[in-house]
């Protein structure tokens, strides 16, 4: 009997992890994917919309940069997002994939407008400290949910907290018909827009709507508290060995469905603290479009941050500066908003692609 | 590759020709829109805006920002347009006016209108406007045209059992979008059309909760054709309704689609009939007319077919034979006063005759409580306020959810 050895290729392309490279060369091969991105979708605008490539990032730049009340408009949004991957990062840390924090924002959100419509009487500081808590209680339950069952029946988590934001939307939609203005007009309005009360103050000025100095000052420290608890509580420990190992973690006498559920509580809470933001913060109105998306795009913000909270400071202005930016084109250049969303598409592209190559290297067969 | 890369920057900077917003004289007009051209209510408000902008050569004044929510991006956009240099800035879907209110209070000296919105009139600004047309007309009108294809076809004999409701009344169905007095208003103009025509049908109305989704429109149309409605109507912005009549039309069952905003005969060649729409540029005609000449833009305006500014789309060829005529007579009969949509003779709530329905909110909670809108025996729509206020659910019509 013979026996035929079938004989090991290596592959023709082989990504291989590396490790090492020094700051300043990570920081030569960002500049080049930023550089290559604006050549690439230079080439792009000019295909498909025949339109000066350098206006065109002229505009984006103006668009969150123009004026002081667009670089507040940038700091509100990007806040917003950051605060909500802020909420993700000790779920993710932990390897407890919540694809909630849509969800867990708009009932936050729910709790901060059900607040400003029925406590109007409250003095101003009194009614947003318990406006904070209870959207923070809100956030967390909506959180606590699929941790529990993960702790006690280790249901799939990504499902469920996925499934919470359709049950999150639908709840936000009933509220929306019990609060609408007009009969059957699907709309709450702004909410006390006379009396202001229940809205978040500006810092600086008096004024709303003006500065959102006090959004940017609510999340950051937030953002970093979550960096100290992640890297130097105890609690944070806990989490990033059960979420390398749920078999060490419990060798080690770690109660894992305690971290389980305690995270879970945590960062569904910073999740309804952005519903918080959204509703008192910004637009003072509650809508199942509150959220918008942001709780999906948290995950990015999240998983591209590799879950380092100040990393994610970074990534959410980048996307919101992105976002802006594609608004304004469609809008000054006379272009549909899809060839804007190309456009910062492949920026966004290639700045991953870039940050791929700053950790990862492609070996040709034959070549070490 | 560094030869490519510098071919690259030389193609680019090569063939950059145009630039981004260009440098008009005058005032300008800011434009706040909830969707694109691609998508059928803003598109024509596109034209219409293009059409009325191009007659008074302001074309090159208009600032558009698209695909804006109802949210607080409406409220950064009308700043945006004011710092452009807009005196005007102009919002169309129902949910910008409060953020567009906002902005208003803040800028006295800038003029703003929010259509199909009811906020200028109550609020007293002097600087905030509304307009809506009479769509309920061209509503009418496009019942007018399914009630006679529903007569063709229960004279022909096509129709089935299912088509039948218990007391012999031929089922018909509607689509809507929220459960709103602008849809109820709309639904129920095209429900007396039809029934001017063929008075034995009875309709049964399904709400989406979107203005736009062409998904839940297309499943809420099968469900109505398999519950065995002959006509679809629709109050909401996608092909979703007619492209499931069209579907269930050629494989055999009697089903046609009344559209809204756009001709539906490019998706639906087979079921469309024909769609209730606006011309919008006869509004903005006047809007910019008043505010070239610096004047007050009417608070609340609101016109019809008298002036052009609603129509029907194109008949299809599924129409009945003699429809042409009957639509002409039902135009004419609305343009000279003759004939008033919701005429109390022609419908009745609970079985009884209606001799009041409240128009006005004089306390601030959103409910209509004086000015008693039937005068002569009809329901004045849009007379006193142009937003749509007809909201009585009449009997023949049953709300599915």
């Amino acid at each position: 009997m013979s026996v035929s050895h079938k004989k090991h290729t290596e592959p023709l392309l082989r990504v291989v992890k590396f490790e090492g490279m020094s700051r300043s060369r990570r920081w030569l091969v960002r500049i080049i994917a930023v550089l290559t991105s604006l050549i690439v979708s230079g080439v792009i605008i000019v295909l498909l919309a025949g339109i000066n490539p350098l206006k065109v990032y002229e505009t984006m730049f103006r668009a969150s940069f123009g004026s002081a009340r667009l670089v507040w408009n940038l700091l509100r949004d990007s806040s917003t997002l950051l605060l909500l991957g802020v909420g993700l990062a000790p779920a993710f840390a932990m390897r407890f994939w919540n694809i909630g924090a849509e969800g867990q924002m708009l009932v936050g959100g729910i709790a901060t407008a059900f607040c400003m419509k029925y406590f109007t009487g409250m003095p101003t500081m009194l009614l947003i400290l318990v406006m904070i808590t209870v959207s923070v209680i809100a956030g967390a339950l909506w959180g606590l949910l699929p941790g529990v069952f993960k702790a006690f029946w280790n249901t799939n988590e990504t499902l469920f907290t996925l499934m919470m934001n359709y049950i999150a939307i639908q709840l936000t939609s009933f509220m929306v018909s019990q609060w609408e203005i007009g009969a059957g007009n699907n709309t709450v309005g702004i909410i006390n827009s006379k009396g202001h009360e229940g809205w978040l103050p500006g810092l600086f000025t008096s004024q709303y709507n003006k500065d959102f100095g006090i959004n940017v000052l609510i999340v950051l420290t937030v953002t970093v508290l979550m960096f100290v608890y992640l890297k130097y509580s105890k609690h944070g420990y806990e989490i990033s060995v059960v979420g390398d190992s749920v078999n060490t973690a419990r060798y080690a006498g770690i109660n894992v469905k305690k971290v389980y559920i305690r995270t879970m509580l945590l960062s569904g809470a910073v999740c309804g603290l952005a519903g918080f933001l959204a509703v008192s913060g910004v637009s003072h109105s509650i809508s199942t479009s509150t959220a918008g998306g942001r709780g999906f795009t948290a995950i990015i913000v999240a998983w591209l941050a590799k879950f380092n909270t100040f990393s994610m400071i970074a990534i959410a202005v980048l996307l919101c500066f992105l976002d802006q930016g594609a608004l304004e084109i469609a809008s000054s250049c006379n272009v549909n908003t899809y060839v804007s969303k190309i456009i910062t598409g492949v920026i966004l592209f290639f700045l991953l692609a870039g940050e791929f190559f700053t950790s990862y290297r492609i070996k040709i067969r034959g070549h070490h | 590759m560094k030869k490519f890369t510098a071919l690259l920057l030389v193609l680019t900077l090569a063939l950059g020709v145009t630039a981004c917003s260009s440098a008009a004289t005058g005032d300008k007009i800011g434009i706040i829109l909830i969707g694109d051209e691609n998508e059928g209510y803003s598109q024509a408000h596109i034209e219409g805006i293009k059409k009325a902008a191009k007659e008074r050569n302001v074309e090159d004044n208009l600032v558009w920002f698209y695909n804006v929510p109802q949210e607080e991006e409406c409220y950064d956009k009308c700043i945006s347009c004011i710092e452009q240099g807009c005196k005007l800035v102009i919002t169309n879907s129902y949910g910008h006016q409060y953020f567009a209110k906002q902005a208003a209070e803040e800028h006295p000296e800038i003029k703003f209108v929010c259509m199909t919105g009811d906020e200028a009139k109550k609020s007293g600004l002097a600087n905030l406007s509304n307009a809506f047309n009479q769509t309920y007309q061209s509503r009418y009108v496009s019942g007018v045209v399914a009630g006679m294809k529903i007569k063709e076809l229960v004279e022909s004999g096509k129709l089935g059992a299912n088509n039948f409701d218990e007391n012999g009344k031929v089922k018909t169905g509607y689509v809507g979008a929220f459960p709103f007095a602008e849809v109820i208003s709309g639904y129920t103009a095209f429900f007396l059309g039809m029934q001017s025509i063929y008075p034995d049908v009875v309709m049964d109305v399904s709400f989406t909760s979107s203005w736009s989704d062409l998904v839940a429109e297309k499943t809420t149309a099968e469900m109505l054709i398999a519950n065995g409605a002959v006509i679809i109507g629709q109050h909401a912005d996608t092909t979703g309704a007619p492209q499931a009549c069209e579907a269930a039309n050629v494989a055999g069952t009697p089903v046609y689609s009344v559209g809204y905003n756009i001709d539906m005969l490019s998706v639906a060649p087979h079921a469309a009939l024909t769609s209730a729409t606006n011309d919008w540029s006869v509004y903005y005609s006047h809007c910019f007319d008043q505010f070239i000449k610096g004047e007050r833009i009417d608070v609340d305006w609101s016109e019809g077919y008298e002036s052009g500014a609603v129509c029907i789309t194109k008949l299809g060829d599924s129409c009945a034979a003699g429809t042409a005529d009957e639509v002409a007579k039902a135009e004419t009969a609305i343009k000279n006063g003759t004939l008033h949509v919701f005429d109390t003779n022609k419908f009745t709530v609970g079985g009884q005759k209606v001799t009041e329905i409240f128009r006005i909110d004089t306390d601030g909670d959103y409910v209509p409580d004086s000015v008693n809108g039937i005068v002569d025996g009809y329901f004045d729509e849009s007379k006193y306020i142009s937003a749509p206020t007809f909201s009585c659910d009449i009997d023949g019509i049953t709300k599915l959810n």
